[in-house]
């Protein structure tokens, strides 16, 4: 049957299964927009497309489908780039669908155009430019399977607006025709085999489990792998929740803002499994000083990853999942005993040292609001943040006991993510309760996304940290620079009166006594609200690894019991 | 040493562009690099000449492998192959001194191709080494132009290159030959 471009498009989207799509409509998407009405999809339309990359980014992440979003052609689709790039870094699975001018005057810098496969080669999974209308189911077909598979990731397509109006034969392809794409699934024999020598040799193994836990949903198989092999298990940003943290096995978050016993752990290591993880500089610190006892196993779906920062001694090429079931068998149990009982005292150490006190001085501590909500919530909120001081506090203070709880920008460290991609997963999971923890600096950056959360009812509750400063560079200003505030103060608007221009409920807390009611009040409310915290300018995230320091020489917290005692 | 890879591709618009663009994002440095076609008319080869090491000719390898469009990628650095580069060099050669270049191309077994008053064109087909030897010896007569192709290189009788990914792409497993099931 002939259908137009346009048309075939969205009769490809919903056999991939979409049902939501984020976009803003323009002169090279008309056709496409046209037609939309046509079929069963929610169109959710944002203010500014970098919010519908981010919306598709966090869609996804919350419900493990690729995201769509949609955007023109020119600005409208290099709006999308931030948000490509954040799902870049991240590999969430989303595709982008940019209008692009006629095929016959792509060249030609015609009104809108701009080169979008040249400019998002560099931050795409893929990309395709269509011309015709006969290529787009293929494309379409494509796209979403190399968004999905292997090291999911963005990818973009970017639609002359000719091949949208063109009619052609629909026909949906049974068949993908990538000769040259297979992600590897399972990791060889002889591979397997040196990695069993290795474990069976360690004494002080700890795993470090990654975003590829979830994404490869290797989740029950990390847990038998670490109980059998009594293997502790430390955490990167994005891969917080692989295990409960309230669980004995687990450390964590590693890194630059991790917690001591769990650095020291990485430090003192025999033995790193490295489980779908790729050895950021986030996570290790100075490379030459990281884990210098410990030989290193690397799993990972990516082949480019293995020996790209850190040369491993075992590297395992797959799906974690598969890799992990094909490894498990062949290991026997073991005992640590004695290396979990220095974690142990590691532990002890650093709860009786820095962990968990705020001073009683009448003032609001981010990290003791965080610590109150995930009380407040049970700790079963989907979380989303920005990006900065409030990000890792709440990386720290909310106990994440399940997977697929934390939305955040890791890799790319996107400001302004917050909103949007809390947005997204109100439409993954419109039933389940969503808080957005933001900071004042990045809540204003994608701050009109606000009238989308109100337009469409999403139930977003939004935790908004003011501490009039761009805090995290201030934090670096003030340990690295002297304590000279160039360009971190903020002067902010007020907040609560933005929210309710928006017919968003809000409320101003100022005093320890008001956050717990705070919480609550947002909590009764359904669709979109806001509360902002004043609290403390000046604090900051501890413990921290400065750029150039080894894991464990760490800047701990400073001991604030001796005031809290005073007060 | 400079590390041979070839990679097939698939005969696409843009995948010279992927893969030139991976090299500048990624740092790596490309000594030469060929580009043509092969027995197959959607399949293109590529040789490239690298400056680096093992452990970068694997990074290579792997961040190529991650190109949709890749097919193939092996190392022949090692391996028993035939290598050539042809190189059209344009040399100063008035009457006088054209018995000389005519002499120095038949001891390289190179060939004058082109003969003008004042120049000669010398065809010269060969390994990187022996293009450079000729190359040296003609330079004090005066190398007014010059091309060279890259590299372009062959493993002999039915052997391949070295693929340091296992796995990727399928290479080398049996489980990743399955066809592709959405």
């Amino acid at each position: 049957m002939q259908k137009s471009g346009a048309e075939i498009l969205w009769e490809c989207l919903v056999r991939e299964g979409v049902d939501t799509v984020f976009g803003l409509p323009g002169g090279s998407v008309m056709p496409i927009y046209d037609v939309m009405l046509n079929y069963p999809v929610r169109h959710v339309l944002v203010k500014h497309e970098q919010g519908a990359a981010h919306m598709a980014d966090g869609y996804a992440r919350a419900s493990g489908k690729v995201g769509v979003a949609m955007a023109t052609s020119g600005p409208g689709a290099t709006n999308l780039v931030t948000g490509i790039a954040t799902a870049m870094l991240d590999s969430s699975p989303i595709v982008c669908i940019t209008g692009q001018v006629p095929a016959h005057l792509v060249g030609g810098d015609a009104f809108q155009e701009v080169d979008m496969t040249g400019i998002t080669l560099p931050i795409t999974k893929h990309n395709f430019l269509v011309t015709r209308a006969d290529e787009i189911a293929q494309v379409v077909r494509e796209a979403f399977y190399i968004a999905r598979s292997g090291r999911p990731g963005p990818v973009l397509i970017d639609f002359c607006k000719n091949a949208q109006v063109e009619m052609t034969e629909f026909e949906y392809p049974d068949e993908i025709a990538l000769p040259g794409y297979k992600p590897p699934m399972r990791a060889p024999r002889e591979d397997l085999q040196r990695a069993v020598e290795l474990i069976e040799e360690a004494e002080r193994p700890v795993i470090l489990a990654g975003h590829g836990v979830l994404m490869s949903d290797a989740l029950e198989e990390l847990k038998i792998f670490a109980v059998k092999t009594q293997t502790p298990v430390a955490m990167t940003l994005l891969g917080l929740g692989a295990m409960p943290a309230s669980d004995s096995l687990s450390l964590n978050m590693m890194g630059m803002h991790g917690e001591a016993p769990c650095n020291l752990a990485i430090q003192n290591a025999d033995l790193l499994l490295a489980f779908g993880m790729r050895f950021d500089d986030r996570v290790t610190g100075n490379l030459r000083k990281y884990a210098p006892t410990a030989h290193k196993i690397h799993i990972e779906i990516d082949p480019s990853e293995v020996h790209k920062n850190v040369h491993v001694d075992a590297a395992l090429s797959g799906d974690l999942k598969t890799v992990l079931t094909d490894l498990i068998p062949m290991l026997d149990e073991y005992d640590h005993d004695e290396w979990l009982a220095q974690i142990g005292e590691w532990r002890r150490e650093s709860e009786d040292r820095d962990i968990l006190f705020w001073p009683e001085d009448g003032q609001l501590y981010t990290a003791k609001v965080i610590h109150d909500l995930w009380e407040a919530t049970g700790g079963d909120s989907i979380l989303a943040t920005g990006v900065g001081q409030h990000q890792m506090w709440a990386a720290q203070y909310y106990k994440f006991e399940q997977p697929h709880r934390l939305i955040t920008s890791g890799g790319a460290g996107t400001m302004g993510f917050g909103l949007p991609s809390a947005i997204g997963a109100w439409f993954a999971h419109p039933d389940r309760e969503i808080w957005l923890i933001d900071g004042d600096g990045s809540f204003q950056m994608t701050q009109a996304e606000l009238a989308t959360a109100a337009n469409e009812g999403a139930n977003v509750k939004i935790a908004l940290m003011n501490n009039n400063f761009l805090g995290m560079v201030r934090q670096w200003q003030e340990f690295f620079f002297d304590s000279r505030y160039a360009g971190t103060p903020l002067n902010n608007p007020d907040f609560v009166k933005i929210a309710e221009a928006h017919n968003i409920p809000a409320r101003l807390v100022t005093q320890p006594a008001e956050v717990v009611p705070a919480i609550e009040y947002a909590r009764q409310i359904t669709g979109p609200v806001l509360l902002e915290f004043r609290v403390e300018k000046e604090d900051a995230v501890y413990p921290m690894v400065a750029t150039g320091a080894a894991l464990d020489e760490m800047i701990r917290r400073p001991d604030r019991r001796s005031k809290a005692v005073g007060v | 040493m400079p590390r041979t890879l070839i990679a097939l591709v698939e005969d696409k618009p843009g995948v010279l562009n992927r893969v030139t663009s991976l090299f500048r994002r990624r740092n790596f440095n490309i000594a030469s690099l060929n580009v043509g076609r092969t027995e197959k008319p959607d399949v293109s080869r590529m040789t490239m000449l690298l400056d680096s090491n093992d452990a970068d000719a694997r990074l290579v390898e792997a961040n190529l492998y991650k190109l949709v469009n890749v097919i193939d990628v092996q190392d022949v650095t090692n391996q028993p192959s035939v290598r050539r580069d042809l190189a059209l060099i344009k040399v100063k050669a008035s009457p006088e001194q054209r018995a000389e270049v005519v002499n120095l191309t038949s001891i390289f077994r190179a060939n004058v191709v082109d003969v003008a008053p004042e120049s000669v064109i010398v065809e010269i087909t060969g390994t990187e080494d022996k293009v450079e030897s000729l190359v040296e010896l003609l330079r004090p007569l005066g190398i007014m132009e010059m091309v060279r192709t890259g590299q372009v290189a062959m493993v002999r009788g039915n052997g391949s290159g070295i693929r340091y990914t296992p796995g990727a792409n399928g290479n080398g497993h049996e489980e990743n030959k399955k066809p592709i099931k959405s």
